[in-house]
């Protein structure tokens, strides 16, 4: 990693340049109005980067080291610490679906293949047209709409495979 | 019971200001700010309010160690991480009544001289994200945050942190390390929150729902609040049911509501007229009760004298054909992800109970698998950093106790589940 490309705020993602936006920048200056100190800002740079780029890498680590001025060890401390934060793109839509208590009760084994021989990948897998991933989550507090997911940031409860198909149908 | 804590969210668009305004939002800041700070802070103790998050700990008490610690600089945290498997209550009040979380908070920073809020909300919940910062663009823009609420001089600033996908988190030291942006590993204590929390100042830490209990307990006076529900634990409570049950859902009913009262009047009984067979009465690291402890008192102590925890409320209710090895099998899962790693017995020990269960769902059971469970448990019990752990083992031992039958048949089958 040389100087130049901290300078540029450039991210390297499989051999794509993908350089930081201004307001991606901003939004970070933004956040960090919030906390008394900079490092209260790491989570949320992080969720800024995850939200427009789908997904973190090494770079955006570095990035968020650099402009916040926290240690790099720190960051990618944090960064691995939580499940939610992502190292490889999702595909277009992310469907997270649950397989704790509630909804396993409910059949969210079954939802869960229907959803690997529908879409043709296991979990984590993006399909070939690039529209869908998957995982399995741990309660995604819709216990009362069990079995439940969600796809993006929408909601879906009382999962029948049929309906799983007609969700998906409306997810371009 | 008259609803209270849900009395605004099956109004339409409730969380828009001018709807909540309209019924009753913010009503209550004029009479707290009539008192002085000590005095919301005496209220609170006095109508015995025990927190709603899952440890039950007497929310003046919290208050008072706070508020007497000096120093101008203090935090108020609203714990809106819900991420107790089976938990669902808060999601009801951070989606359809923000402003009756905000109001609680102001009423609370007021109390404790807290100047600076945060809501840590769980990153699961991206809708509840979007709607609690147009709630506060909504308040500050009304006067009902910032600097001179209300001309009385009283200052309080709000604003969401979002975690990242981590059930530690939930626990208060750890979720002060995440909102700093480290990893959500737990804190020694003391010092307690109370007098070194977040960037080591005075911090109170409530969950949602308590936080909303306050704008109408000091409505109406502790006097009134400690007469709702059970005596040494008053107030209204949101029980969260799912599972095997005909109406699952978010019930507000006065505390200490029978879990039978719970599950048959108003869940509609278990579903297809099935029998009951286990029942988990506060969430993944409660202890399961069975069909024999219907008529407990859903109340902090009513619970611990029937062996289990009232922790968040959240009720899970399984029929006769559950199971109870493939049950125990997903909350073992649960917290063996979930371990943050830091000590040692919770670390290994939920791993290793993760191990045997998987064998066991691979239909590759031993003969002494439920002697090594239990071994496991009490290698765990007691030794832990923080209360993970001891959560984690609550599944296995009373899965193992109330339902042996369960795991001598599955082993001896050699049965495999998912197969």
């Amino acid at each position: 990693m040389s100087d130049s490309h901290e300078e540029a705020h450039f991210c390297h993602t499989a051999g794509d340049k993908i350089m930081f936006s201004d307001s991606v920048l901003q939004a970070i200056r933004n956040v960090q109005k919030r906390y008394p100190d900079s490092q209260g800002a790491v989570l949320p740079a992080l969720h800024i980067i995850q939200k427009e780029y789908g997904h973190l890498t090494y770079e955006a680590m570095r990035f968020v080291s650099q402009q916040l001025r926290v240690s790099e060890s720190d960051v990618f401390g944090a960064a691995t610490f939580y499940s939610l934060y992502r190292w490889k793109n999702p595909g277009r839509h992310l469907i997270q679906i649950c397989h704790n208590l509630s909804c396993s009760l409910l059949g969210a084994e079954t939802m869960i293949k229907h959803l690997e021989t529908k879409l043709g990948v296991c979990e984590g897998e993006v399909t070939k047209d690039g529209r869908f991933s998957f995982i399995r989550m741990e309660c995604i507090g819709r216990c009362d709409g069990a079995p439940a997911m969600l796809v993006g940031d929408d909601y879906h409860g009382n999962l029948t495979p049929e309906k799983i198909d007609a969700i998906l149908a409306t997810y371009e | 019971m008259e609803k209270m804590l849900l009395k605004r969210v099956d109004i339409p668009n409730s969380a828009d200001i001018d709807v909540a305004l309209k019924h009753g939002a913010y009503s209550t800041l004029a009479t707290a700010f009539g008192m002085r700070p000590v005095d919301v802070v005496n209220e609170v103790k006095r109508a015995t309010l025990r927190g709603r998050g899952g440890a039950g700990f007497p929310t003046g008490l919290k208050w008072e160690l706070c508020s007497r610690v000096p120093g101008q600089l203090k935090y108020l945290l609203c714990n809106a991480d819900e991420g107790e498997p089976g938990t669902f209550k808060d999601r009801f009040i951070l989606l359809q009544d923000p402003h009756l979380l905000i109001e609680g908070m102001v009423i609370s920073g007021y109390g404790i001289g807290a100047e600076r809020g945060y809501i840590y909300l769980r990153y699961e919940y991206p809708t509840a994200l979007g709607v609690l910062e147009k709630a506060i663009e909504q308040a500050y823009a009304k006067g009902y945050l910032g600097k001179n609420i209300l001309g009385k001089g009283v200052n309080f600033d709000l604003s969401v942190h979002r975690g990242a996908g981590a059930y530690i988190c939930g626990e208060e030291t750890a979720l002060i390390e995440s909102l700093e942006g480290k990893r959500g590993q737990p804190r020694i204590r003391p010092p307690f929150p109370a007098s070194q929390g977040a960037w080591r100042k005075p911090t109170v830490i409530n969950n949602v729902e308590t936080l909303s209990n306050i704008p109408y307990l000091i409505a109406m006076g502790a006097d009134a609040y400690a007469k709702i529900g059970e005596e040494t634990s008053p107030g209204p409570k949101l029980y969260g049911v799912s599972g095997m049950v005909n109406k699952p859902g978010v019930y507000e009913l006065p505390m200490g509501t029978t879990l039978r009262e719970i599950i048959f009047t108003h869940c509609g009984g278990v579903r297809g007229g099935k029998k009951l067979k286990a029942v988990i009465p506060g969430g993944a690291s409660t202890p399961m009760l069975t069909e024999q402890h219907l008529d407990v008192k859903m109340d902090f102590n009513s619970l611990v004298a029937a062996g289990s925890m009232l922790g968040s409320g959240a009720v899970m209710v399984m029929d006769e054909t559950v199971n109870m090895v493939q049950a125990t099998s997903t909350l073992v899962r649960f917290f063996a992800h979930e371990s943050c790693g830091k000590c040692t017995p919770c670390r290994e020990g939920t791993s290793w109970l993760y191990q045997v269960y998987k064998r066991l769902m691979h239909g590759e059971g031993r003969p002494d698998d439920i002697d090594l469970l239990l071994y496991i448990c009490e290698t765990v019990k007691g030794k832990c950093f923080c209360p993970l752990g001891e959560g984690a083992i609550q599944p296995v031992l009373s899965s193992i106790k109330h339902f042996r039958g369960d795991y001598e048949e599955w082993i001896k089958s050699g049965k495999a589940a998912h197969a």
